[in-house]
């Protein structure tokens, strides 16, 4: 079949959805590619260089939509590209189709196959199709660099020849993927970065990544993000305002604040108000990643960036992963090529629509002229349940010393019981057996004690070894045989024989073969 | 009676037979105390060699051994045997050797048990006169035909007339026990034999009724002890003999082939508890302490493996794996492949590599190509370490011997708990074949049938690649979540293959 991105419709739209590598990994799934002539431009790829992958490059949108099957691109289709659709082919972009009903009737309407790249469902096995994870991680990163561009300072401290200069303060709220890809970014920058987040989980996260968590004193709160696949949930207007007020301690201390906070199918909950704005320094810089879906600040202006009274500079840029087209493109298309392999299980070029899969059922929207959003629930669950945490408790010193007696003291008190039921019971055999009988049993108790005394001290890459010696040391057996052999009674004398035969087979087999063992330790 | 216990005073073993015995006593403790290093073990062998050796000559050259012709031939033989047997032996077949070698020792405690037994019978009728001094002391003729008969005993019959009827009866509940232990080792390790070779199904199989079978034969054979010490009955010996192979071979047949390190090391216990019992029978110290050494060491053992695994000896020995408390945790994700580039890549770029072995290593016969490219990898200036969890293989050390016969130096092999914490700070791990001493849920799932097994925490590194020849679970049958972890990949194959293609591609 044939696969073929156009070019973006959208004003400012610089990512593609194929590049030339991805291409030459759809190629090998057995895919024609085609793409739009220029579509690659803005990203940095040359209708040159999908030549060279062996893509072929079309003149315009129209012959694209007429020439493929699949249909790959990054926004969601625009009017005059759904007029292209028709039965039989498959779109594949971001889609959106809760707040799209329009475009997801009319796509319905067309009879064609629309997977869309924002439904896939977050489970580890779809990490590597989850456009919306890849393209949040380039926002986060992004946001970091676009805060630098519009601070007058450094993000490090120095202390130079001419002057002491402080480190950047960067507050980071919403710690999801965007969230931690600004908080490693701005770490690694040298700036001294906090981040909150309503799910305690993340804190690990957040730690691990070089923040500090910052940690909010609230009892009945606490979201468990594996119940609604790892994403937050709105929070109670008590938690709410424990929140704002602790934003608005931290608001005068930022230099940064970069707000990442959404909650899937609804408005952006307004987290940075007006008057943590104003409290903040003259120069400090907000980035609002949700400006999108309305802004997580209050001053936010969607797709502009404004400057408060006080100075405070508010940017509300909603295209991050297009200001940086060529990673997100590559990152974007990489996410459709795995689609397209889930899509392809023969690794015959022909798409397999295998609804039965969770992953594709996720994120197929129409299907053959019907509307299959929402999916139902997918069977596996994201992220497994959170257990509660023992933690374990810290001992002082004085406990532990307790601890330490009272292990002593039952050790001392087994080994004395042991040792008092064994003497009882040595007595016990010594009242009825006779002497000569006796005498062979303490030898056989000082060797029991003697072999658990040596053997513990075998070091455990010799084992075999040892198991071979032990097995020709217990050929000793033959002196039994030895003694018997000379009997007057054949058949005595017969087994006699045999025994000594197979123990001396044990005794040279052994020993030859643990020397064969020892000769082979070599020491680098 | 006074005669004869003057006459009998002088035929214990003479005090030079008795000196070559406890110099052959402390070699073997030497041999085994040797054991502790690589170095002191080449020499703790010859320790061992000489005490056998000493012991050998001592009981041939003692007093009262007859037939010394036989004795040449059958050591002449069975040296000749066990030379061959030791000279072909794959090092893979380790396990195989060792479980044949403990079914000799088995046997011929049997074979000498009833040696025992038959002398005892043939001297009944002597020992029956002797047992009554009064009777004896009041005819003179009794006494001198004793007298005469005792004279023309020598060897081992003439120690058992030595004995009071007292005597007489422990020495049969002796025997008893020797042959008794002898037989369930003879059974037992045959199977287990059969089982390491595969020329048994390696799945745990028990006849119907289970353990009740192998228990009711326990009882029965205790039954038989009480029968023959009473009676003197060949019977109640021969029927003991019978059950006891039973339970030697349902027993084994019981325990599947993840446990074999386990069965392995206790047959060897056992093995040396039957030399431990006919050596009291005998009368034999050195056979007594030689017996309590290998007896000992052989559980301690069983007992590091059981730990190794978790699990107590009684699990083990009642085979199957523990039943589980719940439903195990659902795995999700997916097992991702990789090929041999992909891998190469991965090992130039990494600074420090664990390579976990398992069983599979050992099926492949992949330890020469492991070698290589650990040579290679060390070439280039990378740390490479090899981690071995105690029950890898089907022998305790299994892992060990092979790497060494391939001449990978032994400091860079370590074990569990030298190596478990170094995973975090390791850029690749390569699984090869081994499966569950590397699955994550004996620690993430309490319903795993291994949980609280101690594991190498392979999945804590950067990057794992799994050696595997398909998508199937381990010997205990449970699924892996590592495989299925973000940062594993499966590198599907015969490992042998595999890691030739490897060599291939890197230096």
């Amino acid at each position: 079949m044939k696969i073929g991105a156009p070019k973006e419709v959208l004003g400012g739209e610089a990512r593609v959805a194929m590049t030339p590598d991805s291409a030459l990994q759809l190629q090998k799934l057995g895919y024609e590619c085609f793409i739009e002539t220029g579509a690659g431009a803005a990203a940095g790829f040359s209708d040159e260089s999908y030549k060279t992958a062996g893509v072929t490059v079309l003149d315009s949108a129209k012959a694209l939509w007429g020439e493929v099957d699949v249909i790959a691109k990054v926004r969601p289709p625009v009017d005059t590209e759904v007029k292209l659709l028709t039965k039989g082919k498959t779109l594949i972009s971001f889609f959106y189709p809760a707040q799209n009903t329009e475009l997801l009737e009319a796509a319905k309407a067309t009879g064609s196959n629309v997977i869309a790249m924002d439904m896939v469902p977050r489970i580890s096995r779809a990490q590597k199709m989850d456009a919306l994870s890849s393209m949040a991680n380039i926002a986060g990163y992004r946001a970091v660099i676009e805060a630098g561009n519009n601070f007058g300072r450094f993000f490090t401290g120095q202390v130079t020849a001419a002057g002491k200069v402080p480190p950047a303060k960067v507050l980071i709220v919403g710690a999801g993927v965007a969230g931690l890809a600004a908080i490693g970014t701005a770490t690694s920058l040298g700036a001294i970065t906090y981040a909150f987040d309503v799910r305690p989980e993340v804190a690990e996260q957040i730690e691990s990544m070089g923040a500090e968590f910052v940690y909010l004193d609230f009892e009945e709160q606490a979201q468990d993000g594996a119940a609604t696949g790892g994403y937050a949930a709105p929070s109670s207007p008590e938690f709410r305002e424990k929140q704002l007020e602790k934003f608005r301690e931290l608001a005068p201390e930022m230099d940064i604040v970069i707000t990442t906070a959404l909650i899937p199918g609804r408005d952006a909950p307004k987290l940075w108000l007006k008057d943590m704005v104003e409290a903040m320094k003259p120069g400090s810089v907000v980035i609002d990643l949700a400006a999108e879906r309305g802004g997580n600040c209050d001053l936010t202006v969607p797709d502009q960036k404004v400057v408060s009274d006080n100075g405070v500079t508010i940017v509300g840029y909603t295209d991050f992963p297009s200001r940086m087209a060529s990673q997100s493109s590559t990152l974007y298309s990489t996410n459709i090529r795995h689609m397209m392999t889930d899509l392809t299980p023969g690794k015959d070029g022909q798409v397999v629509h295998n609804l039965e899969d969770d992953v594709i059922r996720g994120a197929t929207v129409t299907f053959d002229g019907e509307i299959t959003f929402p999916p139902p629930p997918p069977k596996v669950k994201a992220i497994a349940a959170q257990k509660p945490k023992e933690k374990a408790k810290e001992l002082t010193p004085e406990e532990r010393k307790a601890q330490e007696v009272a292990a002593f003291k039952e050790q001392t008190k087994t080994q004395v019981t042991l040792l008092g039921i064994g003497t009882l019971l040595l007595l016990l055999a010594g009242y009825y057996a006779p002497a000569s009988f006796m005498s062979h049993f303490v030898v056989f108790m000082l060797s029991c004690f003697v072999g658990f005394q040596v053997i513990w001290n075998v070091s455990h890459s010799l084992h075999t070894p040892l198991m071979a010696v032990t097995n020709a040391v217990s050929g000793i057996i033959i002196l039994g045989a030895v003694a018997q052999i000379g009997s007057t009674s054949w058949i005595i004398a017969i087994l006699a024989a045999l025994s000594v035969l197979i123990s001396t087979i044990n005794i040279v087999g052994g020993f030859l073969v643990t020397r064969r063992m020892l000769a082979m330790f070599q020491k680098s | 009676m006074e005669n004869i216990m003057n006459l009998s005073a002088h035929l214990g073993d003479p005090g030079i037979v008795i000196a070559a015995y406890i110099a052959a006593a402390v070699l073997f403790i030497l041999c085994l105390g040797g054991l502790s290093g690589q170095e002191s073990a080449k020499r703790a062998v010859w320790y061992g060699i000489a005490g056998m050796a000493l012991a050998v000559v001592a009981a041939v050259f003692s007093p009262g051994t007859g037939h010394l012709w036989l004795i040449v031939l059958m050591l002449v033989i069975g040296a000749g045997i066990g030379t061959v047997l030791a000279k072909r032996v794959q090092m893979t077949e380790m396990p195989q050797l060792v479980a044949a070698l403990h079914s000799f020792v088995g046997l011929a405690a049997v074979f000498i048990g009833f040696n025992t037994h038959i002398e005892l019978s043939r001297l009944s009728d002597l020992l029956a006169l002797m047992a009554d001094p009064a009777k004896m002391l009041a005819d003179p003729a009794i006494a001198a035909s004793i007298q005469a008969q005792v004279a023309d005993l020598a060897g081992f019959a003439l120690k058992l007339v030595q004995k009071t009827p007292l005597e007489l009866s422990i020495l049969r509940v002796e025997t008893f026990l020797g042959v008794f232990i002898g037989a369930v080792t003879f059974t037992g390790s045959v199977i287990a034999f059969g089982k390491l070779a595969g020329k048994v199904d390696g799945k745990a199989k028990k006849l119907p009724g289970g353990h009740m079978l192998n228990a009711g034969a326990a009882i029965l054979s205790l039954i038989m002890l009480i029968v023959y010490v009473q009676t003197a009955s060949f019977w109640a010996l021969a029927i003991m003999t019978l059950l006891a192979f039973f339970i030697g071979y349902h027993l084994i047949m019981g325990i599947g082939g993840a446990d074999m390190p386990v069965v392995v090391s206790m047959l060897n216990s056992y093995s040396g508890w039957a030399a431990s019992a006919i050596g009291f029978s005998l009368g034999n110290d050195l056979l007594i302490v030689t017996g309590a050494l290998v007896g000992s060491s052989g559980a301690i053992l069983s007992y590091i493996m059981c730990k190794a695994m978790n699990r107590s000896f009684i699990s083990v020995i009642l085979g199957g794996f523990g039943s589980t408390s719940g439903p195990a945790m659902e795995i999700e994700g997916e097992q991702i492949a990789i090929d041999a580039d992909g891998v190469a890549t991965a090992l130039n770029d990494a600074d420090s590599v664990i390579i976990v072995p398992g069983y599979g290593m050992a099926v492949a016969q992949a330890q020469q190509a492991v070698s290589e490219l650990t040579r290679r990898l060390r070439a280039k200036g990378k740390t490479v370490r090899f981690a071995i969890h105690p029950v890898a293989g089907r022998l305790p050390g299994h892992m060990n011997v092979l790497l060494a016969e391939a001449k990978v130096p032994y400091d860079i092999v370590l074990e569990m708990d030298e190596i478990n914490e170094d995973f975090p700070d390791t850029d690749v791990v390569i699984v090869i074949g081994s499966n569950d001493i590397v699955n994550p849920a004996a620690q993430e799932d309490p319903n795993s049938p291994i949980a609280g097994m101690p594991v190498l925490e392979v999945w804590k590194a950067k990057q794992v690649f799994v050696s595997k020849r398909g998508q199937g679970t381990g010997y205990s049958g449970i699924e892996n979540p590592l495989f299925f972890k973000e940062n594993t990949r499966m590198f599907y194959g015969d490992a042998k293959a595999s890691i030739d293609s490897l060599n291939h591609l890197i230096g």
